[in-house]
């Protein structure tokens, strides 16, 4: 029964990883992965002695570590007020509505976001109302991190209440009723049952984004970056892209990717081991 | 007694001020949380639906400005749009049918202790390494490339043919279901896979559901696969023709680009962005009632 997907994962997961030794040779379309001449660590030597590629790893950590942190309280505390509201119906329909960014594409929104925060966009007008001069969002190599960041917390934070609602969920009900019995009020419950409750899921989800500090989100600035913010945004994935496929450097492209997958390899492993460790958390 | 009496519910009913002020101010956030989140699509929807000099002017914010449905009926007439459609709906059909079956199929073994299963973990650690480890853009490229696929639909659904994931949930899921119902079909008689078919599938319900609709949203957003593995644009799923569109890409001939040139650009491109997100407005409330569950007691255990 399990066979038939063992194949697929097989060939297009296992079969490729031979392709990796391109990273060590100097690969010739004519001759194929494994006829091209083999040039030790070439690849990497020149990877290092290219300005670009220090550039891009600090971009990535940076925007990633911004991501994660900016990412990691909001969902928690929206979580908090989302249990505090007694309305079902209005729970469930703003459940609904902050759920639904995280499903539509990278492509769909990067088509607004473009829209909204033109220089003579919605965001823009709303500024000069305020007397605040328009900002170049999109063009201007600091104000385009910022619109990265407010972007992907907009898309995901609706939907990574889901987890936290679920821990609240699971919270002893007969606590909040003893906590009322000796006079506790709303924000002391929140802070001193609610909170504690939910804390081993917090430390949990903190520890396994830990593997993700190499994934500064390809499919977003992909499809929003620009030469002109190239210096603060371009990072490891669309670096990879472009020295590969538009440039059709096979091999740098390739060790660049392979420094990526073994060091994102090793902060998974190590996550997991401490969420192990943390809580008894397995993945399978 | 009063006062007493005011703080023991002031937790459900807002008795005291205190906690009054919090509900409007709690409310008030989450609605305003809420206008955040559907803003930007409606607003989109509406430029799609404004006349142009409106959309030009920036005058369209929440409402539509001087409807009409020209930009629709522009889209109607774009073969290249629906060329895409197609290839997405197929791609859907086929993608979400290989990677639900196979995914079932992989998770019901895997439900199941070492013990039952010896080889249990032999599967695990095939599958673990392969979730962890990316080969990376160009290994994973040139495999599709050497075995034939490019500029075939199955360039689309076979790399991702089983969604490893995917796979943990649905096991998560059908592990927490109570062994005993298996144990009394075994004592009838139920062979191994009637017990998957008649009484574990059935009961996995919420969480195929979660997966149908994860695996809908992959397929259906996908866009970067069907950018490097087609050479020939009318291959492209939707959201790749869309990617293309929006990046200005010489993707259209030269007829649709004068076209393009005439029209308003925005009120068009709104109109084929709200096309391509509708089939996700349609089928989300159906499943979302599935997912929330499938997910916690799958994704979340202990």
């Amino acid at each position: 029964m399990i066979l038939p997907g063992i194949v697929f994962v097989f060939i297009f997961k296992y079969m490729p990883l031979g392709g990796i030794t391109i990273a060590f040779k100097e690969f010739l379309p004519g001759k194929g992965i494994w006829g091209s001449p083999w040039v030790g660590f070439e690849n990497f030597e020149y990877m290092m002695l290219l300005p670009d590629t220090k550039q891009v790893m600090w971009n990535t950590l940076f925007i990633a570590a911004a991501k994660i942190i900016v990412n990691f309280p909001i969902p928690i505390i929206v979580s908090i007020l989302l249990n505090e509201v007694r309305s079902a119906k209005f729970k469930r329909t703003v459940q609904t509505i902050i759920y639904l960014p995280y499903f539509i594409s990278w492509v769909i929104l990067a088509g607004i976001i473009q829209d909204l925060f033109a220089m003579d966009g919605i965001i823009n007008n709303l500024l000069n109302l305020f007397g605040i001069e328009s900002i170049y969002f999109l063009g201007n190599k600091y104000a385009f991190i910022g619109v990265l960041i407010g972007t992907d917390v907009w898309k995901n934070f609706g939907y990574n209440t889901v987890v936290y609602l679920a821990a609240i969920t699971g919270i002893d009900e007969s606590l909040y009723e003893a906590a009322k019995i000796d006079g506790a009020n709303r924000f002391q419950q929140i802070m001193n049952i609610t909170l504690p409750g939910i804390a081993p899921i917090v430390t949990l989800m903190l520890i396994l984004n830990m593997g993700n500090v190499l994934n500064a989100g390809f499919e977003q600035i992909f499809n929003l970056y620009n030469p002109l913010v190239y210096s603060t945004a371009d990072i490891i994935d669309t670096f990879v892209y472009r020295i590969s496929l538009v440039e059709a450097n096979y091999s740098l492209g390739t060790a660049v990717g392979l420094l990526k997958s073994v060091v994102s390899f090793i902060l998974i492993i190590t996550s997991y081991k401490i969420a192990n460790k943390y809580s008894d958390y397995t993945v399978f | 007694m009063n006062r007493t009496n005011s703080k023991h519910t002031s937790g459900l009913h807002g008795g005291s001020v205190g906690s009054r002020i919090f509900i409007v101010i709690n409310i008030t956030i989450l609605t305003m949380l809420a206008v955040m989140c559907a803003f930007p699509v409606v607003h989109m929807f509406s430029v799609s639906l404004s006349n142009q000099s409106a959309v030009a002017a920036n005058q369209v914010n929440l409402l539509p400005v001087g409807f009409n449905l020209a930009s629709y009926k522009m889209v109607a007439k774009r073969e290249a749009f629906w060329n895409s459609f197609g290839v997405s709906v197929q791609r859907v059909a086929i993608g979400v049918t290989i990677n639900t079956v196979l995914t079932v199929l992989m998770a019901y073994p895997l439900s199941k202790s070492v013990r039952e299963f010896p080889s249990r973990r032999v599967y695990v650690w095939i599958l673990l390494f392969a979730m962890i480890f990316d080969g990376g853009l160009i290994p994973n490229y040139l495999q599709v490339k050497n075995l034939d696929l490019f500029d075939t639909i199955w360039a689309l659904v076979l790399p991702g043919a089983v969604p490893i994931y995917n796979v943990i949930l649905v096991m998560n899921f059908m592990k927490q279901l109570p062994d005993t119902i298996e144990e009394a079909a075994e004592v009838d008689g139920a062979s191994y896979f009637q017990r998957f078919t008649r009484i574990v599938l059935p009961l996995s319900k919420p969480s195929i559901a979660t997966v149908v609709l994860f695996s809908f949203l992959n397929h259906w957003n996908g866009w970067f696969d069907g950018k490097i593995y087609n050479n020939n644009t009318a291959n492209y799923p939707l959201q790749t023709y869309l990617q293309a569109l929006l990046a200005n890409t010489d993707l259209t001939n030269s007829s649709e680009a004068i076209e393009n040139a005439l029209t308003n650009v925005k009120t068009l491109q709104a109109a084929q962005l709200f096309l391509t997100m509708l089939p996700i407005l349609i089928v989300y409330p159906f499943l979302q009632k599935y997912f929330t569950k499938g997910l916690t007691i799958g994704a979340v255990k202990g």
